[in-house]
């Protein structure tokens, strides 16, 4: 596109809210009732977490890796693509999440439960529960309907979200490969609710933030520790 | 709860939709909209109406198939009162495919002027996408292709001639909006065997008057106007006042067709496609090219209302 610095954000928006929000409900509808299974994976990586060990870290990358790949394919792919022409690129982004799930979580085990600081664990496991639990209240809370609902492993951001938890509470050593592409998503999808002036535009992107946040911070702290002389 | 002018145009509108359903002596009573004012195509001479059909958003609702339906009941809509122009690009998401879908269900209306748009870098694949647009809309050909956002018009432009020259569509033009690249888009006016330019024209965006607008009259290229409303923004400033008493004495209802009087009383304009997705806004919108339009001292009351607020 030419001169693409003179373009804002709601120049690049190519569909109506009314339009965004009807292609959840179009989703969950053809979908129903997997949102149930759905919900069962993600209360089964809450419940692998407080079980720990390394097991519990390999499956939950492989749920994540799951829930990746069909957001990918289900979502932007089958779904998204039909109204916005970057979908095909968010599916792909969204499968290399899935492999570098697999990689670090199921082959590195870098996804293993561990100790953090409790601000850290506190973050994560609010975020994990945020996703899981509260997210699909979103849509009814602001008015839409029940079949508009976001829901943990079939939609993006709370599967995002998700996993931004549980890289939180997967120590103080973080697998920062599998930071990028689920913080990049929040804030695309925080930008696209923001062009459609929804008022929990800053949600997603801000918890992103957060578990950026802490997470660097955790690391920084790990590292001022493992000098000598201090 | 207070009416605004819009709520009882609205009832209005609404009340006159219902009418069909009353029975045939009170539809018989019920008189004829007026058609809108056509203008000539400098180029050929050919007319079409002063309001067009935009569907940059408003016609990108995916495979919804409830939403698909709605699409369709705002073309059929704009082809019974009068309309003909609708415009669309490959970069409007599912737009083009919206398009194709009503028009199947609507009878394929034989008024149509088919306007799209070429949005690629190259030639091969400008011709490939152009023939994909085709299908989408399913029509013979395109009445007029223009090049988008001027992308890549160097060598486009050459392409849509020569399918010009061989009967593949009947008009060229090339196409801004948001007042970008007003220079190089003068350039080219001036230099190219153009039938179309379209550009973003509207009571606040105004720069076009000052070389764009006088140059298409000079050369003879008809004029499409987009964001007629900045994409609405104009409207819900100017929604929250009452609109002004005189500007009856140009037979406006809304502040819609104040907008849209505006833009097509200008001598160089040919169509203005505000894009909706109301069949009562539709009406509305081709209401404005029915009855008086501005004088030039009603154009310049118009714009210094609106500067003022």
């Amino acid at each position: 596109m030419s001169e693409w610095w003179t373009y804002s954000l709601r120049d690049l928006l190519l569909f109506s809210p009314r339009t965004y929000y009807r292609q959840f409900e179009l989703y969950n509808l053809e979908w129903w009732p997997l949102q149930l299974v759905a919900l069962a994976l993600g209360i089964a990586v809450l419940a692998l977490w407080r079980r720990g060990g390394e097991r519990a870290g390999r499956a939950i990358a492989a749920i994540l890796a799951l829930c990746w790949l069909w957001v990918a394919w289900a979502f932007h792919g089958q779904r998204y693509a039909s109204i916005n022409l970057a979908a095909g690129y968010f599916a792909w982004a969204f499968v290399a999440q899935a492999l570098l799930l697999l990689w670090f979580g199921g082959v590195r085990r870098r996804l293993t439960p561990a100790s953090a600081p409790r601000v850290q664990v506190r973050a994560g496991l609010g975020l994990l529960l945020f996703a899981v639990l509260i997210f699909p209240l979103v849509a009814p809370l602001q008015g839409r309907n029940w079949t508009q609902a976001e829901v943990f492993g079939m939609a993006p951001d709370p599967t995002a979200l998700a996993t931004l938890g549980v890289l939180l509470l997967a120590g103080a050593r973080p697998a920062w490969a599998l930071y990028p592409i689920p913080a990049a998503w929040c804030l695309i999808s925080g930008a696209t609710l923001w062009t459609m002036d929804a008022p929990d535009f800053a949600v997603v992107p801000l918890a992103a933030l957060l578990a950026v946040g802490l997470a660097a911070a955790a690391r920084l702290e790990q590292a001022g520790a493992a000098q000598p002389g201090r | 709860m207070t009416k605004t002018p819009n709520d009882i145009r609205r009832r209005l509108l609404g009340a006159l939709a219902a009418a069909p359903l009353l029975g045939p002596a009170m539809a018989r009573a019920q008189p004829q909209p007026a058609r809108p004012a056509a203008r000539a195509i400098p180029s050929s001479g050919e007319t079409i109406p002063l309001v067009g059909l935009g569907s940059w958003i408003t016609f990108n609702v995916g495979d919804d198939r409830a939403a698909r339906d709605a699409s369709t009941e705002v073309m059929r809509a704009f082809f019974q009162a009068g309309g003909r122009l609708i415009d669309s690009s490959p970069m409007y998401g599912s737009a083009q495919d919206v398009i194709g879908y009503g028009l199947k269900k609507l009878g394929r209306p034989a008024d149509l002027f088919a306007a799209d748009k070429v949005w690629i870098s190259g030639s091969g694949e400008g011709r490939a996408q152009m023939e994909r647009s085709r299908r989408l809309w399913d029509i013979p050909r395109f009445d007029l292709m223009q090049v988008h956002n001027l992308l890549s018009w160097q060598t486009h432009l050459p392409t849509l001639f020569s399918m010009k020259a061989a009967g593949q569509l009947r008009y060229v033009g090339i196409t801004t909006s948001h007042g970008r690249r007003h220079d190089e888009l003068e350039k080219i006016m001036a230099s190219r065997p153009l039938d179309f330019v379209q550009l973003t024209y509207n009571l606040v965006d105004r720069e076009a008057e000052q070389r764009l607008l006088p140059l298409a009259r000079e050369r003879g290229i008809a004029v499409i106007v987009n964001r007629p409303f900045q994409q609405g923004a104009l409207l819900d400033r100017l929604g929250r006042r009452p609109l002004p008493p005189w500007a009856a004495e140009i037979d406006c209802t809304s502040w819609a067709q104040f907008a849209l009087k505006f833009i097509i009383s200008h001598p160089a304009v040919t169509c203005a496609i505000p894009a909706t997705t109301r069949v009562d806004h539709v009406r509305e919108n081709l209401g404005a090219a029915a009855g008086r339009l501005p004088d030039q001292a009603m154009r310049a009351r118009m714009a210094a209302l609106v500067a003022r607020l």
